[in-house]
């Protein structure tokens, strides 16, 4: 009891309540859908609950932050985890993806016909997950938030239990996201197994015994030290190999368009946005904690797998007929852009917070164009909804001009048009990667945004321009854009997030002061 | 904020905002939509041409500054930050003149959706009195960029054949020069590191600290090849007149006319002078692919029977001589490069108009379906005439300085005599391509095509809604032609001020030194004054 009431003395609970909330409200979300009555608006109650249990918590995060204004580092539960200004920062992004998610699910589920509770409980439940993953500090912490994250997705993907494509999706996320997990810990074990005995690997003792073994801090000493020893560096390796799954960089993305394609709307807009990014700032954390002693052996790898991702995810993403495989593989092409970036950051010691600053708007710019090009998807009414196609989205312009508009705006601040968000987003990128001469990485660049034009623009041409001609005899295709009734919400957010998308191209804010 | 300034920022503002008041609110109402197109042309027009007679000819350095430096990214010393200086100016009064003609064929034609055209045109409009008004490097590129999204949109739109895929074709090319031209821009903003991202700052960063000559040679070749694929340098022209054929006329004529123009202005305004080394190691080759756009796309141009894609060709073509005037990489050339800026872009916009104008008469553009067509339209006839002589740069037009001048400043230098003589050429190539349309149209008999379709619809000559706009270009191509030091004088000074620091530093770090356009221009004057010395020492007598 009394080494307890030691470990436990700097238990600080209160730093993680959105958590501990976001965890009591999922559970709350099921005793709602066990305990309503069957009628018809018991789906509207779990919506709306969660929805608006999220918003309170943003806004109660937000004052929490505002008011208290956390700018100093405070660790916690041993070490274990570590509070901070970066850290809120990533924690308001999923939040706010995760509220996005919640109002595209409810417009899916409906349209669907799907049960609202499990959806909206898991989805909470796999951003508590990861928001502890960015405040992690020691490995097992970091395992077991990416675990809770992963078994919240892995029912999430295979939702629409009708469809096969989305019960193919789930099998697939589940076998590649267990061997990403099974990397990673095995990554975890030969770090942990080295850093307990260093003398018997051939590694030079580094602290004193009996300190936790897998905590950043320990680890960043030992590998400081032992630049060169074999079984860090594939401990290393294997542990980056397994986030680069979540982040969908080659050669680690084949998942990603099959997942991609089957999951339901919302979820793929979940995975390509909350997964990503915490996968990025995971590898941020590393690569600039833990491992930046390696990072003369780390940036030649890193550089070429960015490089491998930029010019495969554009390159895979010109030849996709389906949209959402296309959306898939943009975003691999994405997660290159990003990595650049986290290059970047590597070539700073000590002073890589411009880099990480640059990795942060990214993020939100893609969450914001994202959630904008994945909102109007969501508004097409298919049978089976991963069938979308570019064709689908001929004349929207004409048809409703507040979607076709948003989307337009979307699809350009993703592709990075000026004077749109993306393209500062893209800017700070080329400007870092500039300083951290990275010269070969900014051809890949190049290369890579122009080709991207490609089939972001090919998609816009449809929704701008007049139909294809067509024959007589050809079928007309059934306009899905026909169910466009009681979508209140998603419209004004598709909206908010459309003109985010476009102000934040012009003013950066304290964005760009921090930059 | 004076005057000045107040136009300045109103000349972006104004067709910026009624491009969204006319999205927003008239997209179903022509007439409306109408009415606020005729401001958001007219006051870019009416601000240009009072700023351009406003700003001092001997004055070098921006004028009218206007600075806001909160915009999000001022720890990159990126500010909004307008003023105009005497290269400037003249380009901003052309755009706005060309705009103003644009608009108004565009508000007298019947196209389908009129009020989104006007609204996507007033919103290119505003990004090309922007760009020539921005001091600041990055809006400067912003303003190019918001020039090129409507052009997309306008191509797919109200395109002709084949505008899918031109329009596609068209935005990865220029998508692929912007951002190599952005390259260059970063590499700038890393390496110089100046307090501000602009044109002044960065010449006083560069005279401070200097750029080793392989850094100069890198980044303007980044320069170079963005910009170049921007202007069609050859071989990266292909673009150019595939674009400009499936365009609606208004945006060939901006687009030709004025936004091509901003590679030109960035290396005449910032690459060869900021990176003398490297402009001077490069010379040589953008001289012979300048020569490949004279000769070998001049060539093409004759081989056309289609008229407006021979104006596109021909577009191309004299970009050519543009560049002509930057390989020299002398204060002459790239005051005469400015002078050919401001005359081209008048000119061809000019051409676009008078052939939109044709093929409403002939229902074709193909020359040789036409003939003939003097008897009935003189009018029609003789502004063809003298947008045709003015591109083939004869004197009494604006072009005619500019050619003259870039010939001129190749000749200072022996090296450079076989480029001049085989760029000599060139002349005769427009001559042959710019008469034989000439004669085609509306000399010789009339085709049997033409009489066919004569017969269900009379062929009437210029009415004043047609007139009224062309003469909007002609009068200030005729001015320039006839009085050129009114924009000489202040790309000279200009110039020379900043040319002229680059050349007094060490010997191998600078641009030769060479006499100013305006002297070249002003030989004329000295020689009337004698003999009018000599006429009133006979009256004497």
């Amino acid at each position: 009891m009394e080494a307890f009431l030691v470990f436990s003395a700097d238990n600080l609970w209160s730093e993680i309540w959105p958590e501990l909330s976001l965890a009591i409200g999922a559970v709350f979300i099921l005793l709602i859908d066990l305990f309503s009555s069957k009628k018809k608006n018991k789906r509207n109650i779990c919506s709306a609950f969660a929805i608006l249990f999220q918003v309170c918590l943003m806004i109660f995060h937000l004052f929490d932050y505002l008011l208290i204004n956390h700018t100093f580092e405070r660790s916690s539960f041993s070490g274990m985890m570590r509070h901070g200004f970066q850290g809120d920062v990533m924690r308001t992004f999923f939040l706010l993806s995760s509220i996005c998610v919640s109002i595209l699910g409810n417009r899916f589920l409906k349209l669907q016909n799907l049960r609202f509770g499990e959806f909206h409980h898991l989805t909470m439940l796999a951003t508590a997950g990861l928001m502890i993953l960015c405040q992690s500090t020691n490995l097992i912490v970091l395992f077991v938030a990416l675990e809770t994250v992963a078994l919240a997705f892995y029912p999430l993907v295979a939702y629409n239990r009708d469809s096969i494509k989305s019960l193919e999706a789930g099998i697939k996320y589940l076998i590649f996201g267990a061997l990403s997990s099974a990397l990673l810990l095995l990554g975890i074990v030969m770090l942990y197994g080295v850093g307990s005995n260093p003398e018997a690997w051939g590694a030079i003792s580094t602290g004193p015994s009996g300190v936790d073994f897998l905590s950043f801090d320990y680890l960043g000493i030992l590998l400081e030290t032992n630049q060169n020893n074999l079984l860090l560096r594939s401990g290393v390796v294997l542990v980056l190999a397994g986030i680069a799954f979540k982040i969908g960089a080659a050669p680690f993305q084949i998942w990603v368009p099959d997942v991609y394609h089957g999951s339901p709307n919302p979820i793929t807009a979940f995975l390509s946005v909350s997964s990503k990014a915490a996968g990025f700032f995971l590898l941020l954390n590393l690569v600039n904690g833990p491992f930046s002693g390696l990072s003369k052996f780390l940036l030649p790898l890193i550089g070429f797998v960015a490089t491998f991702t930029i010019l495969f995810g554009n390159l895979a993403a010109c030849a996709q007929s389906k949209l959402k495989r296309m959306l898939g593989l943009s975003g691999v092409a994405h997660a290159g852009y990003l990595l650049v970036a986290v290059m970047a950051s590597m070539h700073f010691p000590g002073d890589s917070d411009r880099a990480v600053w640059v990795v942060f708007f990214y993020l939100y710019i893609y969450l914001f164009a994202s959630f904008v090009v994945f909102g109007v998807m969501s508004l097409v009414s298919l049978s089976d909804d991963s069938d979308q196609e570019m064709d689908h989205y001929e004349g929207l312009l004409r048809k409703h001009p507040w979607a076709g508009i948003s989307l337009l705006v979307g699809i350009g601040s993703l592709a990075g048009i000026p004077p749109l968000g993306g393209f500062v987003a893209k800017l700070m990128l080329f400007h870092v990667a500039f300083e951290a001469k990275l010269y070969l990485s900014l051809v890949a660049l190049v290369i890579g945004v122009v080709v991207s034009i490609y089939y972001y623009f090919g998609w816009i041409r449809e929704i701008c321009f007049e139909p294809k001609l067509r024959f007589d005899d050809d079928e007309k295709p059934d306009d899905p854009w026909t169910k466009m009734q009681d979508i209140g919400l998603l419209k004004w957010t598709i909206l908010l997030f459309a003109i985010i998308s476009f102000a934040s191209g012009l003013w950066q804010g304290p964005f760009g002061d921090a930059f | 904020m004076n005057i000045f300034q107040l136009f300045l920022l109103g000349s972006i503002l104004v067709p910026t905002v009624s491009s969204l008041v006319i999205f927003i609110f008239f997209l179903n109402d022509s007439s409306r939509a109408k009415q606020i197109a005729y401001i958001a042309f007219g006051f870019p027009c009416m601000a240009g041409i009072f700023l351009f007679l406003s700003v001092d000819p001997s004055h070098s350095g921006y004028s009218y500054q206007l600075l806001y430096d909160r915009m999000g990214l001022q720890t990159l010393g990126i500010t909004f930050h307008l003023g105009l200086n005497g290269v400037s100016a003249p380009l901003f009064a052309m755009a706005g003149f060309v705009g103003l003609a644009a608009g108004l064929v565009s508000i007298k034609s019947d196209a389908e959706r009129l009020p989104l055209l006007l609204a996507l045109l007033a919103f290119m409009q505003a990004g090309l009195m922007g760009l020539f008004a921005s001091v600041d490097l990055l809006f400067y590129y912003l303003f190019h960029e918001f020039a090129l999204i409507p052009t997309f949109l306008m191509i797919g739109l109200w395109g002709g054949r084949d505008r899918r895929s031109i329009a596609l074709e068209l935005t990865i090319y220029l998508t692929l020069g912007a951002l190599i031209s952005l390259g260059g821009l970063v590499a700038l903003n890393v390496l110089l590191d100046a307090p501000k991202f602009d044109f002044p700052h960065l010449t006083e960063a560069l005279l401070a600290e200097g750029l080793a000559i392989g850094t100069q040679k890198k980044i303007f070749g980044l320069l170079l090849f963005g910009f170049g694929i921007l202007v069609a340098l050859f071989p990266f022209h292909t673009w150019a007149p595939r674009g400009y054929e499936a365009a609606p006329t208004p945006l060939s004529m901006l687009h030709a006319g004025v936004l091509k123009k901003f590679g030109l202005y960035g290396l005449v305004q910032l690459a060869l002078p900021l990176l003398p080394a490297g402009g001077l190691s490069w010379g040589p080759y953008i001289l012979w692919l300048a020569l490949g756009n004279v000769l070998i796309v001049g060539a093409i141009t004759i081989a056309q029977t289609n008229l407006k894609s021979m104006i596109g060709n021909g577009s191309v073509m004299h970009m050519g001589y543009c560049f002509l005037g930057l390989g020299v990489c002398s204060s002459l050339g790239a005051g005469a490069t400015v002078m050919l800026m401001c005359a081209h872009g008048l000119s061809v916009s000019l051409m676009f108009l008078i052939a939109d104008c044709i093929s409403k008469r002939t229902n074709t553009l193909e020359m040789n379906e036409m003939g003939g067509l003097a008897e009935k339209t003189p009018v029609l006839a003789c502004f063809f005439a003298a947008a045709t002589f003015a591109t083939i740069g004869l004197p009494g037009f604006g072009n005619f300085w500019g050619e003259f001048a870039i010939f001129l400043s190749l000749g200072e230098y022996k090296e450079n005599h076989l480029v001049l003589g085989l760029a000599a050429l060139g002349i005769i190539i427009s001559a042959i391509f710019g008469l034989r349309a000439m004669a085609k149209i509306f000399f010789g008999t009339q085709s049997e095509e033409l009489s066919v379709y004569e017969k269900d619809q009379r062929i009437q000559d210029l009415s004043m809604d047609e007139i009224l706009p062309a003469s909007f270009i002609l009068v200030p191509l005729i001015l320039l032609g006839l009085w050129p030091k009114g924009v000489s004088q202040g790309v000279d000074t200009n110039i020379q001020a900043r040319y002229e620091i680059l050349e007094k530093g060490d010997g191998s770090y600078g641009l030769p030194s060479c006499c100013p356009v305006d002297q070249v221009l002003n030989i004329a004057v000295p020689l009337k004054l004698e003999k009018q010395e000599e006429r009133s020492g006979q009256e004497s007598e």
